[in-house]
Order: C-alpha cells, then structure tokens, then sequence
C-alpha cells in the first residue's frame, strides 16, 4: 500500500487498450501490440512488470456471481474491538464464502460498524450459517452486527479501471 | 426475487465451469496463451476462445482480461451510502448511476438503502463527485474509507456448487 507507483504513457495506452477486456484472438499481446505499435514480447514485459507492482491484481475472468448462482449476497457489518480487529478479521478472511473483507471508519452515532464481510451463498439460509461462523470466530470482541442483503444491482460499469 | 437476478438456466456446462474457475488464477503471460490453457484443460485452443466469447456473451462473465488496481497509482476506491426514500428511489437510482465515477451500486434491504463505490483518481475527485450527489439529490452521503484490507477476491467455485449441507 505505501508503494506509489504510477503508470507512464505506455501503461495508460495498455489499461485504455484493454479496457472491455483483453482480445478474444490466439495471440492476444501480439494484436495489442499491434494496435500501440509495439512487440507482443514488450506487452507481455509491460503486463508482467505491472503485475509484480501491483498495479494489476491479477489477469483473468471475473463472473457475474448470480449467474453462478450465488444469488444471496450479504454485507455483513461488525462492530470489532479495535484493539483486536485486524488479528481477527485476517482469520475471518479465510473463511468459504468471503469475498472481500475490509476494515472500514465508522460512522458514529449512527453506524458503529467497522468490519465489512461479504459474504455469497445460493441461498439467505447459507449466508447466515456463514456468518454465524464469523460471529463465533469473532467472539466477544463482537458488539454487534447486521446483514444488509443486496436485493439489486442498480449499476455496474464496464469498468473503466476495475477495482479487482 | 429481483429483475437483475434472473431465474435462468445457468448458461453454462461443466466445461465451461472448469474453464471459469482455471482463469481465477492467473493467465499466461506467452504467444499463445489460450493454447496453454486448452492444454492444461484439454480443450482446443479455438474451443476455449470460443467458450470465452460465449460466457461473456450471456453475462455467465463480466470481464475477462486484466484487473487494474488504481489506489496503487493514488486513486480511490470509496464506498458511499444514502438512505433514499421509496417513492424517490428509482430517481435518485438514475441521479447517483448517471455520475461516471460511480462504478456499481446496489440497492441492499437497509435504512441506508443504496450503497455505491466511487472511482476516481483521486480523493479529490472523489469528494466533488459525492458533493454534487449530495446537492442534486438533497440527501447526505455518508462515507465508509477502507482502513485496511483482509481479502479481496472474486473466486467463487462455479464448478462443484458446495450444498448447504456441507458447506466450507
């Protein structure tokens, strides 16, 4: 997180290039080097240089998680101990079923919640019994918390830069 | 339940789950890299493409390619909730979705009723995007900074679904 790293011209040309995706051709890096006017061997340094830097997380397929059939998904929000939260969410993070797990601000009075669980299941019924698992692997260190299911996807972007 | 969770057939074989869950992990950095994952699978090199352009066809996947993570080159990634009343919720849906740095955005069963994560290069950019959501609409938003991050993954096993009964 404190690396700052930054992306030079050749990068931007890269992310905006492959922005809906890489191409759907047998050599892909050769057909977007051929559209920034260089190598397939100097997109695949580029590609694997922002890689070990971090500023790709990965290169791969993202599923539409309903379409899977994990059509119960749950926010799940704690209200942890601070003193213990960052060793308990790192075990809270292993559990099936979580996707993303973060430490967030609180919003005092109102929201007192500051970890974010999320959790997938083919059914409510699953989504709980998961979070059942992260309410006992939290413990007392718990002072409550809730589920806010998503009952709709109201937008999602073609992603001008994905977050994952 | 809702209109954007179809109940639909799956739109995918026991293949085409293979594949998905193969690709969670990182694809080959060479010339022919959709050969290298037919072989690995054992599919033809044109069958995996063509397995590919179908899947994200019909919605089965909704990027294939790479995944850029902004915050390490200064963006942000914010998460904003508001509680927008019912008989206003599907305007105020179109005033915060017609924002381009608002990236997705869910209605989720809550007070705070719609959840949305801004984009932006950066925190600035960021804010102002909020403040205009906040004078269009009349409504507070009320922001959640990530202090730390557990996990981040979108792997979900599409083969093998895990029954509840044996769920872990």
């Amino acid at each position: 997180m404190s690396t700052e790293a930054s992306f030079d011209p050749l990068d931007r040309q890269l992310i905006a290039a492959t922005q809906s995706g890489l191409p759907l051709v047998p050599q892909p890096y050769e057909a977007l080097g051929a559209m920034l006017g260089v190598s397939a061997q100097e997109v695949e340094a580029r590609l694997a240089d922002m890689l070990q830097r971090g500023l790709i997380r990965r290169i791969g397929a993202v599923p539409n998680h309903y379409r899977l059939g994990y059509t119960a998904n749950g926010m799940t929000v704690w209200d942890v101990d601070d003193g213990r939260v960052d060793e308990l969410a790192a075990r809270v993070a292993k559990l099936a079923g979580v996707t993303h797990c973060y430490r967030r601000t609180r919003a005092l009075p109102a929201w007192p919640y500051n970890l974010f669980v999320m959790l997938h299941g083919r059914s409510r019924e699953e989504v709980e019994r998961q979070a059942g698992e992260v309410a006992t692997l939290l413990g007392d260190a718990c002072r409550g918390h809730d589920i806010l299911y998503s009952t709709q996807l109201l937008k999602q972007t073609g992603l001008r830069v994905n977050m994952l | 339940m809702n209109a954007s969770v179809p109940e639909q057939r799956p739109g995918f074989d026991a293949l085409d789950a293979g594949l998905i869950d193969y690709l969670h992990d990182d694809f080959p950095l060479c010339e022919r890299p959709f050969a290298a994952v037919g072989e690995a699978l054992g599919l033809a090199e044109d069958e995996v493409i063509e397995r590919l352009r179908k899947l994200l066809a019909n919605g089965v996947l909704t990027r294939f390619g790479p995944l850029y993570q902004i915050e390490r080159a200064g963006g942000i990634y914010l998460l904003a909730a508001l509680e927008a009343p019912v008989e206003r919720f599907a305007q105020i849906a179109a005033q915060v979705n017609a924002h381009q740095e608002v990236a997705d955005n869910y209605r989720r069963e809550h007070r705070l009723s719609m959840w949305f994560v801004v984009e932006a290069e950066s925190h600035d950019v960021a804010m102002r995007c909020l403040r205009s959501i906040e004078a269009e609409t009349g409504l507070p938003v009320h922001t959640f900074p990530k202090e730390r991050e557990y996990r981040v993954t979108l792997r979900l096993p599409a083969a093998a679904p895990p029954l509840p009964e044996d769920w872990r």
